[in-house]
């Protein structure tokens, strides 16, 4: 590479000086993790994340750190991220990364080992990397087909219950489903037939999917706002499709952000559809605050924001005793039985995986 | 008539810009119109070409009414005012332009162009760019390019307004030599009357949308229609005059008429050639104001006691200085009674 | 010229380098075999061939529509021209998933073509291409009517006197002058399409993929930087191709035009045919423009009319730690710093270009500017992480990154809109100021710059309304605490519920309208003072 990183800092440092003397109002030194004392703390995420105010608040009154946050595009793009800036990370813990994806991250590096406090206290089937303890389960959340109860009551014909039902007739041209290889809960969804039918059964499953009239559309926004049936866009949009691949959080999401509430959901979630994903969070090698990094480790998995999480990320909680809202209780539970997989054999198939199933349903 | 025009009108938001105009231009005829800028002469070009619909009246070309026949099928060439030489082409491609459009063969166009700009005096110039020509060649440019495809009517748009006076002289004569003898019939339009009365058969002077007089030079220059042409034509000598039998009385006094003047309240023009100067005691007292050198005249400009200024015009060695004291006398035979 | 060519030498050249770098380099040796791999692997040529074939249609498709548009707003004179004229830039702005959403109301299920003909075109090509129409129609009504309102109408009727109907005219005078502004205009537009990524992911399906889609793919899922890298590449040589031709082909072509006050050469339509015309026109950008986005703004209102817009100002603590409308104010400022600094880096780069010793070198990087347009935002962003990750230039969680992402979308409009107009200025007006004593600053100052006002106010439009919608860089730079509109729309699209959804949508409305206003106060501006040339 012809240029140096010396040759362009004498380059543009001028330049630079003038433009970022006449801006930075918000008070940030402008350099990620570096510099910023060890007074702050830098959460690196991607763009799901939101918390409450008060609840950040108490932490930084608790524990006496600032907390800022960076937001890196979305899951699939904050870890890559995080694994190119190993080295030189923009922050101190990195929360995000699923258990779909965590082998790439723990395979280049990226976080160092620290055991969070109350980590007993998280339950049993979340837990991952138990010797090393890189990893801290933070939420999780189910991966299911979503439908449609007016449509169902309409035509009189029963939801769908299982993966075995959305190949039945009566089912037929009534599913939407993101692209595995572009979306989460697309990828999510195909990771489920996989572990439901097996290395060697789930591309049979998909070709009988397909001659079903499965539908599939890039992303899960497209898939939900303007495909299916149940959603507000979808019901501007004329939407067709009263089945659609979401989450289970969604249909109490259905609930909360309408005005006025209705009293029941007005989609249900296909029990036995679904697939769970875990997102953990972890301390990033080479942290420049790594005191304060332990510290925001142990509030992830705090009650305070646990209790917080599922009203505005939509997850559910992974400690032992974390209360959910009501609403959730009532028109999202957590799915009973939901197909999981270890992180190991995800890391070893998916990409072959994603591989066989585009040239199988898209092509 | 090759050219007609009927009761033309013209509006730009209510204001009549060309006011129920009547005009002929006969083939082979060279009609030049004069007038002072706004008058409506442009517009007058631009609604013959088709570029200007009409608000109400008529166009005839050969008796045919234009109304409808859009600016490419009127078969008239317009040379305009800067010339608008498309600066993409070469003084070629210019040139052959029209018989291009009119679907000439290459070898036809090429022999064409030659013959053209031979005509206009620039022979070879054909591969020069645009861009790089003089203020005369692109004027002899325009020329060929409107002449190229042998329009029936070529209208001028103040045709030399751009170029210096000895160019200027020099061009309208060559172009008059040359309309008369390719047998052009042209509409020009000017706001310089020697322009017009060295180039045309026939002057229209316009004034505010409306023709104030059409005649040959002679005849405009000799009686020009009212005081307005007469002071656009550049005579400064024009008052209001009671005329009465072989005499007027004006602010100057009492001034010579030629017989058979109509009588009454009329405006009066004393052309600069008949101001004659006397002695002081022998006629109206004046001074002079300013004398300037007109080559083949002295103009002297004369301020009476209690009267307008007079204009004389006087031989090289008579002419007095500034500061002079002199005597007028009218010659009956440079005065007009107009209207 | 020196701070164009820094600028992007260290903003664009070195993260560019330095993240295809990391893919092809392994332990200090360039993997070059990597690139036959990848080429010969079918999908991926054939990738290549649908990126270029959509690209060409709907560029031709674009300035077929566009072109009687940019006629109409240039040379006709009617009430509400400058809304219109504003309108027609707002779907530019619009993030891709919002204009999906608007798009599927014209040519999806339910939508216009389907009421009326039972037509459907969603996930069809058609629908690709007809969106890519409806985004770009704004650049080519810009950059090629901004240049056809300052052109002499009499060049035409000269042509009309010499026997030329008024297509002749057009095609024989206006086209060869207008010819450098439509070359630009196709340039800009093949540019975007052939790196299309929202659109053709939205509303083509999974079945069709363009290069930069692919480059998506590859960066932000696989994590494949050596494929990457070599669609990056591939990419890069194309687009750098089509630069190189575009340069050659408008260099041989310019000429000095003669330009004239925009405000002379506008009137109203007459006869029939002009309003016919005019009639067309407005019909064209009713329903390929106006009526998607009319769905948005239908949309935003919820069954108690405003509840949506209410919401917006409501801090729900969660989501954002701010109320959504606040993400106003965060665009506006950084769309205005994005435009102060493609402006200047731009206007310098321009002036740069038009001098007249400029040598090769220079002119060559007038292609080199346009580079931005035709990299993948993903791999520009990945490039930023890893090559500006040490002070002083250590900006990857500095506020600068989203205005200086953003320019480097900015500046090549800059420089392309400003170009024509920098290089029709008569050379002679700059020698009169120089003997009347003027230095050759001052003299770009008082002669020039007068005469190019106006493309520079349009070029910095351009730039203000493309870093508004701006969403690819900014997405992963911008902090919660400061959302930009895009990114809040994107945030509340992401989340299942009728609020989140109207919220979604009144967001997108406004963002419509201050983009739309934000192009209208230019448009005053720019007729307010007199003397313009």
């Amino acid at each position: 590479m012809g240029i140096t990183k010396k040759v362009t800092v004498l380059a543009v440092g001028l330049g630079l000086v003038t433009l970022s003397a006449c801006g930075s109002s918000d008070g940030d030194d402008g350099g990620g993790g570096s510099g910023g004392g060890s007074r702050t703390v830098t959460l690196v995420s991607h763009n799901s994340w939101a918390v409450s105010k008060d609840v950040v608040a108490a932490f930084e009154k608790q524990s006496g750190y600032r907390l800022k946050v960076l937001e890196d595009g979305d899951a699939g793009q904050a870890v890559n991220k995080a694994v190119l800036t190993k080295d030189n990370p923009q922050g101190d813990v990195f929360f995000g990364v699923d258990n779909t994806l965590l082998s790439r991250a723990l395979d280049n590096g990226l976080f160092q080992p620290y055991e969070a406090k109350d980590s007993d206290l998280i339950l049993e089937e979340y837990r991952a990397d138990q010797d090393k303890h890189r990893v801290t389960p933070v939420d999780s959340g189910d991966i299911c087909v979503n439908y449609d109860k007016a449509w169902f009551a309409e035509h009189d014909v029963n939801p769908p219950k299982s993966f075995d039902d959305l190949i039945k007739p009566e089912y037929k041209d009534l599913l939407v489903v993101e692209n595995a290889s572009t979306s989460s809960p697309g990828l999510g969804f195909l990771l489920g037939t996989a572990a439901k039918y097996g290395d060697e059964g789930w591309q049979d499953y998909w070709k009988k999917l397909k001659a079903n009239g499965v539908k599939v559309v890039d992303g899960w926004e497209q898939a939900y706002n303007e495909e299916f049936s149940g959603s507000a866009g979808g019901k501007k949009a004329k939407a067709d499709r009263p089945l659609v691949v979401s989450y289970a959080s969604s249909p109490p999401a259905e609930v909360i952000y309408a005005d006025p509430k209705p009293d029941t959901a007005p989609t249900g979630v296909a029990e036995g559809t679904c697939f769970r994903q875990v997102e953990y969070a972890g301390l990033l090698s080479n942290a420049r605050n790594p005191e304060g990094g332990k510290a925001l480790l142990d509030f992830l998995i705090s009650k305070p924001f646990q209790e917080d999480m599922p009203l505005n990320m939509f997850v559910y909680p992974v400690r032992e005793g974390a209360q959910v809202p009501e609403e959730f209780a009532a028109f999202g539970p957590q799915a009973k039985d939901p197909e999981t997989m270890d992180p190991a054999k995800i890391a070893d198939s998916r990409d072959q995986w994603v591989k066989s199933w585009t040239s199988l349903v898209l092509k | 008539m090759l050219l007609s025009l009927r009761a033309a009108t013209v509006r730009f938001s209510g204001r009549a810009v060309l006011d129920a105009v009547d005009l002929g231009v006969a083939e082979h005829e060279i009609v030049c119109v004069l007038g002072p800028s706004g008058s409506g002469k442009s517009t007058l070009l631009r609604a013959v070409a088709g570029l200007q619909p009409l608000d109400s009246g008529r166009i005839l070309l050969d008796g045919h009414d234009q109304a409808g026949v859009p600016a490419h099928r009127r078969g008239v060439g317009l040379m305009f005012q800067d010339h608008q030489l498309f600066p993409q082409r070469d003084v070629g491609g210019n040139v052959a332009f029209g018989l291009r459009m009119r679907g000439a063969s290459r070898i036809r166009q090429a022999e064409r162009v030659r013959e053209l700009l031979d005509l206009v005096g620039l022979p070879g110039a054909s591969g020069r760019a645009v861009a790089a020509l003089s203020g005369g060649e692109q004027q002899r440019v325009a020329l060929a390019r409107a002449l190229a495809p042998s329009p029936r009517l070529l209208m001028l748009d103040e045709p030399l307004g751009q170029l210096d006076r000895s160019l200027r002289e020099r061009l309208v004569v060559e172009l008059r030599e040359l309309f008369g003898r390719l047998g052009t019939t042209v509409l020009a339009v000017t706001h310089d009357q020697g322009e017009a009365f060295a180039l045309a058969d026939r002057v229209v002077v316009m004034r505010d949308g409306r023709i104030a007089q059409s005649g040959t030079p002679l005849e405009v220059w000799q009686r020009p229609a009212d005081a307005f042409v007469a002071r656009f034509l550049g005579f400064e000598n024009v008052v209001e005059a009671t005329v009465g039998d072989g005499v007027a009385v004006t602010p100057w006094g009492k001034v010579p008429v030629p017989d058979g003047a109509p009588r009454g309240t009329r405006t009066l023009l004393v052309r600069p050639a008949g101001v004659r100067l006397v002695p002081v005691e022998e006629g109206l007292r004046c001074t002079v104001a300013a004398r300037t050198f007109r080559g083949t005249h002295v103009a002297v400009r004369l301020q009476p006691e209690d009267a307008p200024r007079l204009e004389a015009a006087c031989a090289l060695r008579a002419a007095p200085e500034v500061g002079d004291e002199v005597g007028v006398e009218f010659d009956e035979a440079e005065i007009a009674v107009l209207e | 010229m020196a701070v164009p060519v820094a600028f992007f030498a260290v903003f664009f050249a070195y993260p560019v380098t330095a993240i295809v770098a990391r893919g092809l380099k392994t332990d200090g040796t360039w993997q070059l075999g990597r690139i036959g791999d990848v080429l010969a692997q079918s999908d991926v040529r054939q990738v290549l061939w649908f990126t270029t074939w959509q690209a060409l249609v709907s560029t031709a498709l674009t300035l077929l529509i566009a072109l009687p548009g940019a006629y109409v707003l240039a040379r006709f004179d009617f009430p509400g021209k400058q809304v219109l004229r504003a309108v027609v830039t707002v779907p530019f702005v619009l993030p891709t998933v919002v204009v999906g959403t608007a798009f599927m109301a014209l040519a999806g299920r339910g939508g216009l073509l389907d009421e009326l003909w039972g037509l459907r075109l969603d996930t069809t090509v058609w629908a690709i291409l007809l969106a890519h129409v409806f985004f770009n129609y704004a650049v080519v009504v810009r950059t090629v009517g901004g240049l056809w309102a300052q052109l002499d109408p009499r060049q035409e009727e000269a042509a009309r006197m010499l026997g030329a109907s008024r297509f002749a005219a057009w095609r024989t005078v206006t086209l060869p002058a207008l010819a450098p502004a439509v070359a630009a205009a196709a340039l800009m537009v093949f540019l975007f399409t052939f790196t299309s990524f929202g659109v053709v992911q939205i509303l083509g399906g999974p079945t069709f993929s363009t290069l930069e889609v692919e480059i998506y793919r590859q960066t932000s899922e696989i994590f494949d930087l050596s494929t990457a890298a070599v669609l990056t590449m591939i990419q890069f040589v194309a687009v750098g191709s089509i630069l190189a031709l575009h340069a050659w082909t408008v260099r041989r072509r310019e000429t000095a035009l003669r330009l004239v006050d925009a405000a002379m050469t506008a009137r109203r339509p007459r006869g029939a045919g002009q309003w016919a015309l005019l009639g067309g026109v407005l019909a064209t950008v009713a329903v390929l423009l106006l009526l998607p986005l009319a769905v948005l703004v239908e949309r935003s209102f919820g069954a108690d009319g405003l509840g949506y817009y209410r919401a917006l100002t409501e801090d729900d603590g969660g989501v954002f730690l701010v109320a959504p409308i606040e993400a106003v104010g965060n665009s506006l400022q950084y769309a205005l710093a994005a435009t102060v600094i493609a402006v200047v880096i731009g206007g310098l780069a321009a002036v740069a270009l038009t001098r007249r010793d400029a040598g090769r070198l220079v002119r060559g990087f007038d292609a080199l500017l346009m580079l931005p347009l035709g990299v993948s935002a993903v791999t520009v962003g990945f490039g930023f992480l890893i090559a500006l990750d040490e002070p002083p230039l250590d900006l990857r969680a500095s506020w600068i990154l989203v205005p200086l992402a953003q320019a480097l979308v900015g500046v090549p409009f800059v420089v392309r809109t400003m170009l024509p107009v920098l290089r029709a200025v008569d050379v002679r007006l700059r020698e009169a100021a120089a003997v009347l004593g003027a230095s050759p600053w001052r003299a770009w100052r008082e002669v020039d710059l007068p005469m190019v006002r106006r493309a520079l106010l349009i070029a910095a439009g351009f730039a203000f309304a493309v870093s508004l919608g701006e969403f690819g860089a900014t997405v992963f730079i911008a902090r919660p605490e400061n959302p930009t509109l895009p990114v809040a729309v994107a945030r509340l699209l992401g989340r299942p519920g009728d609020l989140n959804y109207g919220q979604a949508m009144a967001l997108s409305t406004i963002l419509m309208i201050v983009c739309a206003v934000a192009l209208l106060v230019l448009e005053r501006l720019r007729t307010d003072r007199t003397g313009e040339f």
